[in-house]
């Protein structure tokens, strides 16, 4: 079953001078076509300017396409009637960790969600409560936000989703401004609710290691989807990854590396433990 | 020309007024034209210590020297040291303020009292030594891609001809592509100019391949300081701090303790694969 | 170095005047106002300040914290108190060269500099003992009425909000930003006023734009997140009445028109 669907989506970028005449127009999404499975972990992968950004914004009718249609649960997200169910059933974390965090303490920031939707006052603290458990948050529900590490404000705002009991959690390159303990955090709460609570989970990123345990992989470059496949299949393109602007983990590189040197290595590979199985058995 | 930090330690009033520790006794020899990485988690000291170094904070005890001058000393120009001393923040965000990349370029030229037409001479250099495309020289900096963006903010640092750049997290929120650009861009020129480069960062990924010497901070305090493969020996201790080494050095040891007779100590890819298929054919 | 406002920030510690409904403080604080304005007499203001002393005492906020902060403003009421000392004209009582002091300057100046202290202790015990979340809901609540004619209550609330949470992240944007410009040979102290506000300029651009970003990401999310406005909104801490309120109000009650009453009757008049 699906839950997002998207066909022929197009979006573009008008730029205009000083005068208000069109100097430039940028497909920022160039008639993408892709479908994402239920309690799937999808990973979206492009360099910056490829259009991921652009594309994950349509998930959540933030953007609407100006040509072609996305589905999100069923509903067409043109649709104004079913905005706010769409926005509801796809939740969304955006880069930046301070630019989203709305209240001055952080169970109230999770609470506001389902405050907007209209949840009644008792089901929005056990709301509020499992969402933090979920994140490993719940011990700082009464902490500022000022006072959290980088890592520990995406987890406070993917509860602060959750707690809208989404279908779908998009991802905008959540980890893009996290040092390494922060970024890893924030990918184990999210490979959690993946696994525990069933959620779809569309993680939009540049880290290549983010994407190895994702169930499928689509790759964008000049606003189209230009690789979809397997964590392995998709590493096993090294060289076309480079032409994208991209890179492979460094395992990955390093087989490739060795097969360059003329050793029988099959491709993608992408843990240590793979690489120095295969190697032993030489 | 250089600079030795002499056991500073550097604590500041946090909001509750109670006092924490940013350094705690860190001494450090900077000498000429090192390419040194300064590793440690957020929090750990790093750019607390960086800003010492050209003397935006003042330690709270212990003393910096330049060219055997104390810093600390009356009468001495910080304007001048913040000229030799080149920091670049981690987001260009933060100082890109001018109308074109040039002008903004000229900003720092200027501010040490030259001609006009001798910071524009310093500025379009430092553009080209950054690899700045000239078709954009003149456009808005607010335009510009992170990766450009983060080239004119190097440039405008670099139009003071310092001795020393000091680079907070270069690579922060770059693509792949982008931060192998940048981080190449800056071998260049260190090549190029000889100049002293310290590089911040809180991946060791990031530093392997470039720098002569890791200083890892913890707590504030220098955890280690050493040539890279020395530091990636220790890494056990690194993730006890919670850093790691590159992958290459866990692939290595991982196969040295399978019985594969390979130098666990390389730091890159390519030298990683030599020594493989060496160990491989020796078999 | 900008940190270290401190005028009426939240004292945290446990008291009844702690646990009292926001709204109960906010038409306390008007009401309290109000009757300063209304005394003509002595001992209206005198039932006033034992009024306000019972209020601090029952907040167990130390006196001394509470006044820390007024440093500036004791600048400005002294101007204001000497102005009206010599301006204001009447029966001389003390006369030296071309200055001369007057019974009713004397009056005057007391009774401003009297009236000035107590607005401002007053009003901070109110954001002494609440929290900016607090007060901003007593605010929505409490001024609901004000709909009637148009106000946007909740958007003004939710305005306030945002910009507590966020005055703190811009201030230690601003310095970041000053140590990058100074990291480029900036000079922000010498100079002129002139030559001082143009090397501003380097500092307010990037902390402007940083501004408009923020901004406009968290319009985003706000609206990822379901945000439309307040109706149909439910609260997750809605504010509820106690009986200790009911009886704060009558408290208030009895304070404003028992000291209006004193305050105003003809034999006190002593002015």
């Amino acid at each position: 079953m699906e839950i997002v669907r998207a066909k022929d989506v197009v979006y573009e970028y008008i730029r205009r001078d000083d005068e208000g005449n069109i100097v430039g127009i940028t497909k920022a999404v160039d008639h993408v076509n892709l479908g994402i499975n239920k309690g799937d972990f999808v990973a979206i992968l492009g360099h910056n300017g490829s259009g991921k950004s652009t594309l994950a914004k349509h998930f959540n009718a933030i953007f609407l396409p100006e040509e072609g249609t996305v589905w999100v649960d069923g509903m067409d997200t043109s649709d104004e009637e079913h905005l706010w169910d769409i926005r509801q059933s796809a939740g969304m974390v955006f880069q930046n960790p301070d630019n989203q965090i709305i209240a001055q303490v952080v169970e109230e920031d999770v609470g506001f969600g389902p405050e907007n939707i209209g949840v009644p006052t008792e089901e929005i603290w056990k709301r509020v409560e499992e969402s933090l458990k979920a994140v490993g948050m719940y011990e700082f529900r009464k902490y500022s936000p000022n006072k959290l590490s980088g890592g520990q404000k995406q987890r406070i705002s993917i509860a602060g989703v959750l707690a809208m009991k989404p279908k779908c959690i998009v991802l905008d390159e959540p980890t893009a401004m996290l040092d390494p303990k922060g970024r890893k955090e924030v990918l184990e709460a999210v490979h959690e609710l993946n696994k525990k609570e069933g959620v779809t989970v569309i993680l939009i990123t540049h880290y290549m290691e983010e994407v190895i345990d994702a169930d499928k992989v689509f790759v964008m470059d000049g606003g189209q989807v230009v690789m979809q496949g397997t964590p392995k299949q998709v590493f096993s393109l090294v060289d076309e990854l480079k032409e994208l602007r991209l890179d492979v983990p460094q395992v990955t590189l390093l087989a490739y590396e060795l097969k360059k040197r003329g050793i029988n290595l099959p491709d993608g590979i992408l843990t240590t433990e793979e690489l120095v199985q295969n190697l032993r058995g030489i | 020309m250089s600079l030795i930090v002499d056991h500073i330690s550097y604590t500041y009033d946090a909001k509750s007024g109670i006092p924490v520790v940013g350094l705690d006794d860190v001494s450090l020899v900077i000498p000429d034209g090192q390419f040194i990485g300064v590793i440690g988690h957020t929090g750990s000291g790093k750019s607390t210590l960086m800003q010492h170094l050209n003397g935006l904070l003042k330690a709270t005890s212990g003393t910096i020297y330049y060219n055997g001058e104390d810093i600390y000393e009356k009468g001495f120009d910080l304007k001048k040291l913040r000229s030799k001393v080149g920091l670049v923040f981690q987001y260009p965000e933060h100082q890109l303020f001018a109308e074109t990349v040039f002008a903004d370029v000229c900003y720092g030229p200027t501010n040490l009292g030259l001609s006009k037409k001798e910071c524009e001479l310093r500025a379009y250099d430092a553009l080209k030594k950054v690899g700045f495309p000239d078709d954009l020289i003149f456009t808005s900096p607010f335009e510009l891609s992170g990766g450009q963006k983060r080239r004119a903010a190097i440039a405008g640092v670099l139009a003071m001809k310092p001795e020393i750049l000091i680079l907070d997290e270069p690579t922060a929120g770059l693509d792949p592509k982008g931060r192998d650009e940048i981080l190449g861009q800056i071998k260049k020129l260190r090549q190029e100019e000889n100049i002293t480069v310290i590089l911040v960062s809180h991946s060791m990924d990031d530093v392997a391949e470039y720098v002569d010497r890791i200083v890892v901070l913890n707590h504030g305090k220098v955890f280690l300081d050493n040539t890279p493969g020395e530091v990636f020996k220790c890494y056990r201790e690194l993730e006890e701090i919670g850093l790691s080494a590159p992958q290459v050095t866990y692939i290595m040891h991982a196969l040295s303790e399978s019985g594969l007779k390979v130098n666990p100590e390389v730091t890159t890819i390519s030298e990683a694969a030599d020594e493989i298929a060496a160990a491989l054919k020796r078999c | 170095m900008l940190r270290d406002i401190t005028l009426g920030q939240y004292y945290q510690t446990e008291s009844v005047i702690h646990r009292l409904d926001p709204r109960v403080k906010l038409l306390g604080t008007v009401l309290f106002f109000v009757t300063l304005f209304c005394f003509k007499n002595p001992v209206g203001y005198a039932v006033a300040i034992v009024f306000l002393a019972v209020v601090i005492f029952l907040s167990r906020v130390p006196f001394l914290y509470m006044i820390r902060g007024m440093k500036t403003i004791v600048v400005l009421m002294l101007i204001t108190v000497i102005l009206n000392l010599f301006v204001t004209q009447g029966d001389p009582v003390f006369s030296y060269w071309k200055i001369t002091i007057t019974k009713q300057g004397i009056v005057q100046a007391a009774t401003i500099a009297l009236r000035i202290s107590l607005l401002i202790i007053g009003s901070s015990i109110m954001t002494l003992t609440t929290t900016p979340n607090h007060l901003t809901d007593g605010m929505e609540k409490g001024l609901r009425f004000l709909r009637v004619i148009k106000v946007p209550v909740h958007e003004i609330a939710m305005m306030m909000s945002i910009a507590l949470r966020f005055i703190p992240i811009l201030l230690e944007e601003t310095d970041k930003i000053m140590k990058a410009q100074l990291a480029r040979g900036a000079d922000l102290e010498s100079g002129n006023l002139f030559k001082r506000i143009k090397a501003m300029v380097p500092i307010l651009v990037p902390l402007f734009i940083s501004a408009f970003r923020r901004a406009n990401d968290l319009a985003n999310a706000m609206e990822a997140r379901c945000y439309r406005g307040g109706d149909g909104r439910t609260k997750m801490k809605p504010l509820k009445y106690h009986t200790r309120d009911a009886v704060a109000y009558i408290i208030l009650f009895v304070y404003t028109v028992g000291s209006i009453f004193v305050g105003r009757l003809w034999i006190f008049n002593i002015f």
